[in-house]
């Protein structure tokens, strides 16, 4: 197996996660991860997702995603053309023995300390995969309470945009 | 302006104040404009005041069922047996989920339809009010797409988009799901409506490197065989295969969805490929070096094992859906888009593809004829002294010919309606292929009839499937659609008992319906059909079969219901069991073809 990011241009209609959603869990693919927001135009979404499937699966989960009448365009992003980033907030258990060498870790990455308490310090980072996961891993021996993780986010890098080349068309 | 105001039936001019009209008469406005004019439905509460609106219409005759699964299957019929779109009709809760069977079916088989339910008022929706069901939800897997209205400026819009979606492309159900209140409410209707849909760009002109590909490969193939599918019925575009296919002079197998798209009489159509197709068609297809796949989804009840199917063929894939092509065998070549253009495109292609060639099937045509020889489609008369089921199903064909429909149930008599009775044209040939819906039958004959009134409609029936929707009997006679009804009634539900007899050691594990031979008969078809106000006529003898056909054909004052009472042990053959290789294919029971190379 190997992931896949495609990045679709939806139109923003009730019920339009329901039906992408529902047709992974129908045809038996594997949401690896989601995020939906709005688009640089009103009234269209863009859902990032990752897939965990192999190329021929792949066409498929491409070509029925494409039947579905609200979506516009789907776009597999080539990782070595694409920037990719996730957000993670992480609770970490803090005592006066542990602060500094978790505030230590957290300016290494590049992460913020975005609360406070005695007893826990929420960490924000923004990052790929790789490096949020060694965050993680840095993090892991203190105590981590929780967790909450954004879906994969992906654009292309250079001038182009994948809704120019919808409208041109 | 009032909705009370006589409905004119053509748009307004531009540049004059649109008419404000309710949500209602706007749902019947548009339909009008759309060229509505039959609708198959059921009242309920949340749908009351379009039925208000619909009353009062002279243009949509609206045929009341007495199921909303009955609307569903007779939209569908309507559909098929025209080549335009079906309309159903039904309330919201139950009404709407007793047409998700119908709409699943009509997704199966891509058959055009549009689905309209009442919905609770929008204030109301999400609360579990009184018949409240997420109809828009539930039927998301099964319909192309759908729409909640909730309001009534978005009604003419939105039927035309629902129009636009399952009448184009890949054909299939639309469901429209309209709140009291988008209903009740008022709003100015305009004519034509904007259509938006920035997603749905169905691509119809194949790509023309692709046809040429196409054609090289048909030029050099030495055993090509057509595998065409309900596509190019729904394409409409028999006559541009029969010109391609006699230009070519190869093998044609049309699938249970195919049948009658190219004519039976034809000599290059060696039938019915699949789990109960023709020995000659389901060899042709294992022993081809390729495929010319069109309109048809390689479904597992043709393909068989899939790794074991047409293992030497290359396969050239035709289908205006993207999502069908490559999906259970990898394409040689894939083309998208509609038949009937890329046929034509194709025939013109391999022309010039064949230009100064010496394009040679003869030797081809000599296995191949070799087999419809030895294993022409046939059946053994029954040990028990009934009637053979087979031999009542062509009789009927033989009978009526090829001008009427034929609309089976699902089973046993399926199978030998579409392996006997000949099929000349498309469109003449109705049934449940991919849902495979018990019941399918009465309702869709009833719509068939509706749409093409000049025309003979017999539903071939079991006595399983009458079972499931035969209250349409009440509407056919009450809205003079005098279907005729063949029920092939072999007591039991047969084809599961066949599975039983073959592959569960004959234990017939609550298959006996008690409807037949030396049953206690319940319910009595014959009295039953009386009740209904149809004719109702018992057969049982070989020599009262023709007459009986013959009463059911000149009667056409009401419905009639034959209850032709057959031995249940006949079995559909040729079959290849479930999960093994084609190759495998049974003539009769224990009589497998000779396989060539083994």
């Amino acid at each position: 197996m190997s992931h896949h990011v495609l990045s679709l241009l939806v139109e923003d209609k009730p019920g339009l996660l329901t039906r992408v959603a529902g047709l992974f869990a129908r045809r038996g693919f594997n949401i690896e991860s989601l995020a939906v927001g709005a688009s640089e135009i009103p009234g269209l979404s863009r859902i990032t997702v990752v897939v965990d499937v192999e190329e021929l699966p792949l066409e498929q989960v491409t070509k029925q995603l494409n039947k579905l009448i609200n979506v516009i365009k789907i776009v597999e992003l080539d990782p070595t053309q694409t920037v990719h980033r996730e957000h993670m907030l992480i609770k970490v258990r803090v005592d006066n023995t542990t602060r500094s060498q978790i505030l230590e870790a957290a300016t290494l990455f590049r992460a913020r300390i975005v609360d406070v308490a005695t007893d826990a310090l929420v960490i924000e980072v923004t990052g790929d995969t790789a490096k949020v996961e060694a965050l993680l891993r840095v993090l892991e021996p203190y105590g981590i309470k929780e967790i909450a993780q954004s879906g994969l986010l992906a654009i292309g890098r250079g001038g182009k945009s994948i809704t120019e080349r919808v409208y041109k068309s | 302006m009032s909705t009370d105001t006589p409905v004119p039936t053509i748009a307004r001019p531009k540049g004059t104040t649109p008419e404000i009209l309710t949500g209602s008469g706007a749902i019947l406005r548009s339909l009008e404009m759309l060229g509505v004019k039959d609708v198959f439905g059921l009242p309920g509460g949340a749908i009351i005041p379009f039925y208000d609106e619909l009353m009062s219409s002279t243009a949509i005759r609206h045929i009341l069922v007495r199921h909303e699964q009955g609307a569903g299957h007779a939209a569908e019929g309507y559909a098929a047996a025209s080549g335009g779109i079906g309309v159903a009709i039904a309330t919201s809760g139950p009404g709407a989920t007793n047409l998700v069977t119908a709409i699943a079916d009509a997704y199966m088989d891509s058959v055009p339809m549009l689905a309209i339910t009442g919905q609770v008022f929008s204030t109301l929706m999400g609360t579990d009010a009184f018949q409240e069901v997420d109809i828009v939800g539930m039927t998301m897997p099964i319909t192309k797409h759908s729409f909640l209205v909730t309001r009534p400026e978005d009604v003419p819009a939105t039927l035309a988009a629902a129009f636009h979606i399952a009448t184009t492309g890949r054909p299939g159900p639309v469901l429209v799901d309209i709140t009291k209140d988008a209903q009740q409410n008022s709003a100015p209707f305009v004519w034509p409506p904007k259509v938006d849909l920035p997603g749905y760009r169905p691509v119809t002109k194949a790509h023309g490197k692709q046809i040429q590909a196409a054609a090289r490969l048909l030029a050099d193939a030495k055993r090509p065989v057509f595998y065409i599918g309900g596509g190019v019925g729904r394409a409409k575009a028999s006559a541009e295969l029969l010109e391609l296919a006699e230009k070519v002079g190869a093998p044609i197998v049309t699938t249970l969805m195919a049948r009658g798209v190219f004519p039976d009489s034809n000599p290059l159509n060696l039938g019915m490929p699949g789990m109960h197709g023709t020995v000659p068609a389901v060899l042709s297809l294992q022993e081809a070096d390729l495929l010319i796949a069109i309109g048809a989804r390689f479904d597992d009840r043709v393909t068989g094992k899939p790794s074991e199917f047409a293992p030497d063929a290359k396969v050239v894939h035709v289908d205006i859906d993207p999502a069908g092509i490559s999906k259970i065998r990898i394409a040689d070549v894939p083309i998208v888009g509609d038949a009937k253009d890329v046929i034509a495109d194709l025939s013109t292609a391999f022309t010039e593809a064949t230009q100064g060639k010496d394009y040679d099937l003869s030797e081809w045509w000599v296995r191949l004829d070799a087999l419809k020889k030895q294993y022409p489609l046939g059946y053994d008369e029954p040990d028990d002294g009934l009637l053979s089921p087979q031999y009542v199903i062509k009789r009927i064909g033989e009978i009526t010919g090829p001008e009427a429909i034929y609309a089976a149930g699902v089973g046993q008599h399926q199978m030998w309606a579409a392996q006997f009775i000949k099929y000349e044209r498309p469109n003449a040939w109705l049934n449940s292929g991919g849902a495979g819906t018990m019941g399918y039958g009465v309702p869709a004959a009833m719509g068939a009839k509706v749409a093409q009134p000049d025309r003979i409609v017999w539903a071939i029936d079991g006595d399983g499937c009458f079972q499931m929707t035969n209250q349409e009997l009440a509407t056919c006679t009450i809205n003079n659609i005098p279907i005729k009804v063949a029920i092939i009634n072999n007591s039991s539900l047969g084809m599961v008992r066949q599975w039983q007899s073959l592959f569960y050691d004959g234990r017939h594990s609550f298959t006996d319906l008690n409807t037949g031979h030396g049953t206690a008969m319940v319910p009595d078809f014959v009295k039953m059909a009386d009740a209904y106000g149809a004719l109702g006529i018992r057969v049982t003898k070989l020599d009262e079969v023709d007459a009986a056909i013959k009463l059911a054909n000149e009667t056409n004052d009401r419905p009639v219901v034959i209850d032709f009472i057959v031995s249940r042990d006949a079995l559909v053959w040729p079959m290849v069991p479930q999960g093994v290789g084609n190759s495998m294919v049974q003539y009769a029971r224990d009589h497998a073809p000779e396989w060539d190379d083994e």
